[in-house]
């Protein structure tokens, strides 16, 4: 395993390096557009791996409340904070995006919605996690990411319906999108992920590691009292 | 004792305590008729735009003084150690935590009953569509914002700065149903739209949360 991490940093820098020529250089130019539209190759790959990551979080937060496996805690906090990063990434690269095609910043649209309000309840599920007592954090956070889930489907449906009532913006037509620019946006989506789960591990196991160093400070002070 | 007679002996319980010291009820109140006031200040809306808006100003205020009763809920329980003492016993923790529930039930419900002439005084409020409906949206909607308060009370009570904790874990969750209360008050009122869709949303976020909480509850009150 421990091999594996320089082997996935090399992949990542590469596979960032050529995301980043494809999608400021060789990728074409989109005819409406222009260039604002290269945005896309970091918005979409950092919305899918986002939502991967939160996921995860789901999982490993259902895996620690059926085993108690600490190592499934610290996987749900690593993909959390990450998630959360990655999520901000989406909201700022949205309105930089929208501003100049639809002329507004930000509109009440199903996906926009339903990206803040898992941001949202991310961001309060990492706030949960730095009030709590740390006994009790993993199970507090755990069940707050299964409300997170179950409130998901019910985000969608409600956004869903608010604005079939409402006028739609507009939005920059949908149509079929160029091999080239598939190729790059894929690229770029693969490199992200890659990345993720890298800055993932890298959080996972300092998130260990700092829980391992704290137990062996607290057995060492019963260790030094305990003789007096 | 069953497990329905202990909720019911700690609903009393708690109606009682509410009734002698009038704490949240109180605090609910003049919150809330301060939210009243200070929206219709800022905003002083005509009627037509009040019926358009009015649905937002009231679950907003509604929201908000919710908040001040559901801190309460289970902070009051951890005077003495009460809260270890339940812990403890053998009585099942759901039937705790749906005595807990549908005592905020009956006190935001108190709340609304007293603030709902005032918000029709102040924004000269009538419904152009089925009225009888609102009390439907008022039913499901208060239970909404109840259960899911009343369980993330209790997760908030276990951290630091309890108060504030709670609408933090609350308000991200409460969103659609939120979103449900104010667009089905605001189809009542106007009689532009049907409120159908909105209330099956709120039965639909009811159901979802209620098991959930009823599911999850004991994971919460053991955490150690």
């Amino acid at each position: 395993m421990k091999r594996a991490f320089p082997i996935l940093a090399i992949l990542t820098a590469v596979l960032l390096s050529y995301g980043l020529y494809g999608a400021l250089i060789s990728a074409p130019t989109e005819q409406t557009m222009g260039d604002v539209q290269r945005i896309f190759y970091y918005h979409v790959p950092s919305a899918w791996t986002a939502f991967t990551l939160f996921f995860l979080n789901l999982v490993a937060s259902i895996v620690y409340l059926g085993r108690r496996n600490p190592k499934a805690d610290a996987l749900a906090l690593a993909s959390a904070e990450v998630g959360v990063v990655f999520c901000t990434v989406v909201l700022v690269t949205g309105p930089i995006w929208a501003r100049p095609v639809w002329g507004i910043w930000w509109t009440w649209d199903l996906r926009l919605t339903l990206t803040l309000v898992l941001w949202l309840i991310y961001v309060s599920y990492l706030v949960l996690r730095r009030f709590s007592s740390s006994g009790q954090t993993p199970v507090l956070a755990a069940v707050l990411a299964i409300f997170g889930a179950l409130d998901v489907p019910l985000v969608y449906f409600s956004i869903w319906f608010f604005r079939t009532q409402h006028p739609q913006p507009v939005i920059g037509g949908g149509g079929s999108i160029d091999p080239r620019m598939l190729h790059i946006l894929l690229i770029n989506w693969a490199a992200f992920s890659c990345f993720a789960t890298l800055v993932c591990w890298s959080r996972y196991h300092l998130e260990i590691l700092s829980r391992e160093v704290e137990e062996a400070q607290a057995l060492e002070s019963l260790v030094v009292e305990s003789p007096r | 004792m069953s497990s329905s007679g202990i909720t019911r002996a700690t609903l009393a319980k708690d109606l009682r305590l509410e009734w002698r010291s009038k704490d949240a009820i109180n605090a609910m109140l003049f919150f809330a008729l301060l939210v009243v006031v200070i929206f219709s200040f800022s905003f002083d809306p005509t009627a037509e735009e009040s019926r358009r808006i009015a649905g937002g100003l009231v679950w907003v205020a509604f929201l908000f003084a919710a908040v001040v009763a559901l801190n309460q809920t289970w902070a009051r329980e951890l005077r003495n150690q009460v809260l270890d003492a339940y812990r403890v016993s053998p009585a099942p923790p759901n039937s705790l935590f749906l005595a807990k529930a549908v005592g905020n039930f009956i006190f935001v419900t108190v709340l609304e009953a007293l603030m709902t002439p005032l918000f029709i005084v102040f924004y000269n409020l009538r419904a152009l569509g089925p009225a009888y409906q609102l009390f439907v949206v008022a039913a499901l909607g208060t239970w909404a914002l109840v259960v899911n308060g009343t369980f993330f009370a209790a997760m908030s009570v276990r951290t630091r700065s309890r108060e504030i904790m709670l609408p933090l874990l609350l308000f991200p969750i409460t969103i659609p149903a939120l979103l449900a209360m104010v667009e089905a008050t605001s189809s009542i009122l106007t009689g532009e739209f049907s409120a159908r869709f909105w209330i099956v949303l709120l039965v639909a976020y009811d159901v979802v949360f209620t098991m959930a909480s009823l599911f999850l509850f004991e994971l919460v009150l053991q955490a150690e």
